[in-house]
């Protein structure tokens, strides 16, 4: 089954096509990789299926929904979710809070109940905390879980960050770069997180990487952008053998 | 909500009350001077107001250097509401609708402000804050109100204006403001107040809709893309503080007979004023705003008697202040001394 559909998907930054007539399918559990690159327009693809920027042409289709044209916050309650190449935590919070940030739409009070600490205050709260400190145990989080998100190492930061983002509850998850920055063992760590994620949430993932030995060895689709342009689009194998994505990417 | 947090929210009240309690034992034991007696009721509204600022630098995020132009509005809706039901509703329900209107008024001005104000970000936000502030004090002075038995009457020229009625009385006048307000405000009044700010402010930190708050003042993209309405918080949090002022103003305009809008109170300067208290208590750490705020407030008046070195004084204080609590070197120390108090008492 389908999850994410996007046809034809074009946007321009004056005279510069960012992203050129792209198209992408992902079926529902896939884990699929989005590589080329420096400056071959990834990272807009995912603003443009985030809603930070509006397509000039093109149609998202999450789960047969229309989201072309919502905005941030719609999307993410369509269910798209997403972590950001340079960690974006709220990084004063504790890593708890981090978590139950996510949490806000899924478990709803008042302001009136949130002042007075009245009503659905302690139920939810402490519903919230359980829903949280289950999240934190599988990211292995759950002993920081008073530790302010600035204080934690930069790996546990990465881990956080994708926490955070399954605590909307998404359909599909983005990960920009997931990598960027970590050392062959905190690599091989993500890697484990990320397979972890998909069997214990049975989640859709897409993720932008540079690191070959992460995509080789999750990623079970690829498409390879280069100047904004579907260089190649498939299996893992088959494309990292593709001549063109030799020469355009990876180098002889 | 963690043990430690709450016993951080306890000792915020604890502290409060004792202040409270000693001033109080020093006022029926004849040990308080008239002068610092009159001080009791301002020094409280002021860190009610720094509670209010704080929640909008502190924990919102965006510095707001207007906030004593909605204490304007607070005081002066709320001196209105008391001079019209002067005679016909008694002090104890009169002084509580005061608040009501006052505290209503502030927040729908919060909220029409915030509109335009929270689109803008750092240091333009705080420039057209200022404006707005300017703008709210310098049309108060210039609006002349009157009630007679056709209703009321409102210019922006001058009393003749308002064509009343000879059983007519002027409420507002123009930029002799309003005067003969029932001085309904005390000293135990204020502190209830201030008690009820900081429980606002710091349940509210403690919640669904704070955290929401915080999200979009750590990093608003995130926060976006967790799903979280930044405009929608941030007016929430900016209308709340709005209405915070507010109930300093009605403290404000019940504890003193004439009420004008004058810069001296309600301009810029007491704003920035307040700014400081909030600085120097410590960004986001809502205790710290209260005592700031009754030590820099009361410290000036204190030292009165040292007439010409009292600037200098206040100065040093500053700086002093400053240092312990932004300085790395004094962090580290207070949390060495934090954390042997601690294993003392385990």
């Amino acid at each position: 089954m389908t999850l994410l559909q996007v046809n034809n998907l074009s946007i321009a930054f004056g005279g510069l096509r960012a992203v050129d007539d792209f198209s992408l399918e992902i079926q529902k559990g896939e884990l699929y990789g989005l590589i080329g690159p420096n400056g071959a327009g990834k990272t807009t693809v995912f603003n443009l299926l985030t809603g930070v920027y509006k397509p000039n042409e093109g149609i998202i289709r999450l789960d047969g929904e229309d989201i072309t044209r919502k905005n941030t916050i719609e999307i993410n309650h369509a269910g798209i979710a997403r972590t950001f190449q340079n960690i974006r935590l709220f990084h004063q919070m504790s890593v708890i809070d981090n978590v139950k940030v996510g949490l806000t739409e899924r478990f709803k009070y008042s302001t009136l109940e949130s002042v007075l600490h009245l009503g659905k205050y302690r139920k939810l709260e402490k519903e919230m905390d359980e829903e949280a400190l289950k999240l934190l145990k599988v990211f292995d989080l759950d002993k920081e879980r008073d530790v302010l998100a600035s204080n934690l190492p930069y790996g546990k930061q990465r881990k956080l960050e994708i926490a955070r983002a399954m605590a909307t509850s998404p359909k599909l998850l983005l990960l920009d770069e997931p990598a960027a920055g970590m050392n062959p063992n905190e690599t091989a760590e993500l890697m484990e997180t990320i397979a972890l994620v998909r069997k214990e949430f049975d989640m859709t993932i897409l993720l932008i990487e540079h690191d070959m030995k992460l995509v080789s060895g999750i990623c079970e689709k690829l498409t390879v952008l280069n100047f904004g342009r579907v260089l190649k689009q498939g299996e893992t194998k088959e494309v990292l053998q593709d001549p063109e994505v030799i020469k355009a990417y990876l180098g002889e | 909500m963690t043990k430690k947090k709450f016993k951080d929210q306890f000792i915020t009240y604890g502290i409060v009350i004792a202040l409270y309690l000693i001033m109080e034992i020093l006022m029926k034991t004849g040990n308080l001077s008239s002068h610092l007696k009159g001080l009791l009721v301002p020094m409280t509204y002021y860190a009610v107001i720094a509670v209010a600022l704080n929640l909008c630098v502190g924990i919102l995020g965006e510095l707001s250097i207007g906030h004593c132009g909605f204490m304007c509005i607070g005081a002066f809706a709320s001196a209105v509401f008391s001079k019209l039901t002067q005679n016909t509703l008694p002090a104890a329900p009169r002084f509580f609708l005061a608040f009501v209107v006052g505290i209503a008024f502030a927040a729908l001005f919060g909220f029409l402000i915030g509109i335009p104000v929270l689109r803008l970000k750092g240091d333009y936000l705080a420039i057209v804050t200022l404006a707005f502030g300017e703008i709210i004090k310098n049309v108060i002075n210039a609006i002349y109100f009157g009630v007679d038995s056709k209703g009321p009457h409102i210019s922006l020229n001058n009393v003749m204006d308002l064509g009343m009625e000879p059983d007519g009385q002027v409420i507002i006048n123009g930029a002799m403001g309003i005067t003969g307000t029932p001085r309904d405000a005390n000293f135990t009044i204020a502190i209830v107040v201030l008690l009820l700010s900081l429980f606002v402010v710091l349940n509210l930190m403690n919640s669904r809709d704070g955290r929401a708050i915080m999200a979009v003042r750590d990093n608003s993209i995130a926060a976006e893309s967790a799903g979280i309405n930044v405009t929608k918080y941030k007016m929430l949090a900016f209308t709340i503080s709005a209405a915070i002022a507010g109930a300093a103003g009605v403290l404000f305009s019940h504890n003193i007979t004439s009420l004008t809008a004058t810069s001296q109170y309600f301009g810029y300067n007491a704003s920035i004023m307040i700014l400081v208290y909030v600085v120097l208590g410590g960004i986001g750490n809502i205790r710290g705003s209260v005592i700031a705020a009754a030590i820099l407030y009361l410290l000036p008046e204190m030292l009165r008697g040292l007439n010409t070195y009292r600037m200098l004084i206040y100065s040093i204080v500053l700086i002093a202040m400053m240092l312990f609590n932004w300085a790395p070197a004094a962090i580290e120390w207070r949390e060495k001394v934090a954390h042997k108090f601690i294993k003392r008492n385990a």
